[in-house]
């Protein structure tokens, strides 16, 4: 590594940070589902895409395609707290929607578990296709209307800016509220319930459907305000965006151990790591390689993943 | 929560079941008029569905299209909520009549020979362009499919990267006739590279599976689709041994030379579709063999409860790595007869939604039912070709998808589904986690030992 310097390696860190808490989110809709359904929500990445588009969508509405930074110099946290609202919400639908359409029907006529990844991957054909129908199949640019680029703080010659930052604080947030929601609350405590023993968990007045159903969408806000934040870290939002990072944050979850919220958080945080630093030391090219095998080395050795599965022994 | 609150809030329209069937057929009503509407611009982002839902785009007056769509939402909705009352006798008595007379042995030998017949025929009917569609689009992928079936339908293992065999195959094709930057030690004849091909898939099939058979279902899935995605990057950014992204091209096609027979296949369609013809008829003479043998009903106990076939003695791990290594050695073979019809590939023929795409054919044709995979391979690999003439290419993804939605609602089983899952799906004497979670509220009591 001779000529990697520590600055460079302070730069790829701070992306892999923003990227791994982009991926700890929407990680989180997919160990969600899987703690209640034991099923891959194969559609989580239209949540985000969508997510990303509305928030695309709110910012235009508000802020115009082509905005000046110093008109909005000391509204833009507001508005993009709205965008980020119309996202969540955004993606919330979606995720409701979904598991009414391609999830529900199937649970009530008891199809085999690969029906349901089957309908699943349906849903997300059908929904990244229409929204490229709908609105554009370019890419989208999301307009700037505040200086992302402004650096905030500095180790180094290693700035952090604005944007990075910005994202990173939400993932944060949002991860922390989440952590207490499952913990704290009455709709976690019927998530968890749910995920330990479904039938028993019903004998106890958990109503299983509304349980579900309501995952689906904590799961597709998380899921839609990331949408947003890779719109903003990328600039633009794209129909098909969401079919990569959608990947990774779903090994990401299996990484953590899938059900488990802290090993989504913990396997999301490293693959955005693991991924920048493998860019750095052997080549962007190589990159999903060696997250891969990661992957794989890492189920070797715990078949569970890092943090163990199941959603209501560990959270 | 008292029961009588619990009655008082299910009571409303809300809790009507044709009502909410109504709003689910005219929201799918919309949904269908946006998809065969206008498309959008990036000029206006409401342009698309102001234009299909509204008449000229003028939000308060419904463009025809919405009202027509939402009229046939309707029907649809008439249909399933009284049309089953109507048809339920007829079905009995229909099918029963049906399915004797399609158990006489008379009658299956019958359709076979007609359906045999047909095959041999039907390509020399149709025009060029369907007898390309019908080699490299369908056949291959069928092919294909019917070894994806082996693991995932009779094993029950989820590969999602099944298309990197696929990979290998072509890849081994291309080395053994000389066509990678690496040399073989010896060329042989194209259609000798399916020995190494199927050899070098088993190999990797068992390679892949050896560490990672021992993960559960989703694990099992990500790892595969790790797998497939690694076989191509590698590929790809193997410039020196590869050939990198251009992969590699001018491969030769089959041909035999023994002794006085000489014969090219050529670039023609008709040598080929005879050829995986008869490779078909092979895989599913020794497939069947297979399902019904120890093998297949060690698969069987596999898939449906492993700690009690490994209690029972089945070598579980032994079973699993010969299903995926079977799986493997087809998709090699079906690589090899692709490299030797179109004569070159790339890296980019073998990308993740590749993998994806078979899965879904063989869940849509019947998980386990060689006929469903087949026929349901068939139907989802013509259907873009078909829809082509009508439908701008771009929008096409758009139905595949909603065709898998509507088919997991409606035959979860698949098109032709399995004897074994057919009667299961019947039954439901075992209701599963996600049976129980959709049981209404009062009948959750007759949940047993889950």
């Amino acid at each position: 590594m001779n000529d990697v310097t520590m600055d460079l390696f302070l730069q790829f860190t701070v992306i892999g940070l923003v990227l791994g808490s982009l991926y700890a989110l929407i990680a989180l809709g997919y160990t969600l589902v899987y703690g209640v359904l034991q099923l891959i929500n194969f559609a989580h990445s239209e949540v985000f895409m969508m997510g990303g588009f509305a928030g695309m969508f709110a910012l235009r509405a508000m802020v115009g395609p082509n905005p000046k930074f110093a008109d909005y110099a000391s509204t833009y946290p507001f508005i993009l707290l709205a965008a980020f609202a119309a996202a969540s919400a955004a993606g919330g639908a979606t995720a409701w929607t979904l598991e009414r359409v391609a999830y529900r029907p199937l649970r009530r006529r008891g199809a085999p578990r690969l029906a349901f990844l089957i309908s699943a991957i349906g849903a997300s054909i059908f929904l990244f296709n229409l929204a490229g129908k709908l609105w554009s199949r370019d890419a989208n640019s999301v307009p700037e209307f505040f200086n992302g680029n402004k650096p905030i703080f500095q180790i180094g010659n290693t700035v952090m800016t604005l944007k990075q930052v910005i994202i990173v604080g939400v993932a944060l947030v949002m991860l922390v509220f989440l952590d207490m929601i499952v913990s704290r609350t009455k709709l976690g405590q019927g998530v968890r319930a749910v995920a330990q023993d479904a039938s028993t968990a019903a004998l106890m007045g958990v109503d299983i459907n509304k349980t579900i159903s309501r995952t689906f969408v904590i799961g597709g806000i998380l899921g839609g305000a990331a949408g947003l934040m890779f719109g903003i870290f990328q600039s633009s939002v794209t129909y098909t965006m969401g079919f990569l990072p959608g990947v990774k944050a779903f090994a990401a979850a299996v990484l953590g151990g899938i059900g488990n919220i802290r090993g989504a958080m913990l396997g999301g945080l490293l693959l955005g790591l693991v991924e920048n630093w493998v860019g750095l030391f052997i080549g962007t090219e190589w990159t999903n390689v060696v997250a891969f095998i990661v992957l794989v080395l890492v189920l070797m050795f715990r078949p569970t993943g890092l943090l163990g599965e199941r959603l209501g022994r560990s959270a | 929560m008292t029961s009588v609150v619990k009655a008082k809030r299910q009571t409303g329209l809300w809790y009507n079941d044709s009502f909410r069937r109504l709003i689910g057929c005219l929201f799918t009503g919309v949904l269908f008029a946006l998809v065969t509407g206008t498309t959008g611009t990036q000029k206006d982002y409401g342009f698309g569905i102001k234009h299909s839902l509204f008449h000229d785009g003028k939000p308060p007056v419904p463009s025809v299209r919405v009202i027509v769509c939402l009229l046939i939402g309707v029907v649809v909705w008439a249909l399933i909520t009284y049309g089953s009352q109507l048809t339920a006798r007829l079905r009995i008595e229909r099918s029963d009549v049906v399915a004797q007379s399609l158990d006489r042995p008379v009658v299956k030998l019958g359709t076979g020979v007609l359906v045999a017949a047909g095959l041999i025929v039907v390509p020399l009917l149709v025009a060029p362009f369907w007898r390309e569609v019908l080699v490299t689009n369908v056949s291959i992928v069928v092919l294909l499919a019917l070894g994806l079936n082996v693991v995932v339908g009779w094993a029950g293992l989820l590969d999602l990267g099944y298309v990197a065999f696929y990979a290998i195959g072509s890849y081994m094709a291309a080395y053994w006739t000389g066509h990678l930057p690496v040399q073989p030690p010896f060329h042989v004849n194209p259609f000798l590279t399916i020995p190494f091909a199927v050899g070098a898939c088993l190999l990797a099939g068992v390679l892949l599976g050896a560490p990672t058979l021992r993960l559960r279902g989703d694990y099992l899935a990500i790892v595969t689709l790790g797998f497939g995605e690694i076989v191509r990057i590698t590929a790809n950014n193997s410039e020196e041994i590869t050939n990198g992204p251009r992969g590699a091209s001018n491969l030769p096609h089959f041909s035999v030379h023994l002794g006085p027979i000489k014969y090219e296949w050529g670039s023609g369609q008709l040598p080929y579709w005879y050829t995986v013809l008869v490779l078909l008829a092979i895989v599913v003479v020794l497939f069947r063999k297979l399902e019904h043998s120890r093998i297949g009903r060690a698969w069987t106990a596999i898939r449906e409860d492993e700690v009690a076939a490994q209690a029972t003695g089945v070598k579980t791990v032994q079973m699993k790595l010969l299903a995926f290594a079977i799986g493997a050695s087809t998709a090699g073979l079906s690589g090899v007869v692709n490299v030797s019809k179109n004569s070159a590939f790339a890296p980019n023929n073998f990308i993740l939604n590749v993998s994806i795409l078979i899965v879904a054919y063989v869940v849509f044709g019947g998980m386990g039912s060689m006929l469903g995979v087949i026929v349901g391979t068939a139907v989802l690999t013509l259907l873009p070709e078909v829809l082509k003439n009508y439908l701008p290419t771009a929008d096409q993804p758009i139905y595949f998808g909603a065709i898998l939605v509507i088919m997991m609602i409606f035959r979860p089983a698949g098109l032709i589904p399995a004897k074994r899952r057919r009667m299961e799906l019947g039954q439901h004497d075992t209701p599963s986690a996600e049976a129980v979670a959709v049981a209404p509220a009062g009948s959750i009591g007759h949940v047993e030992g889950s």
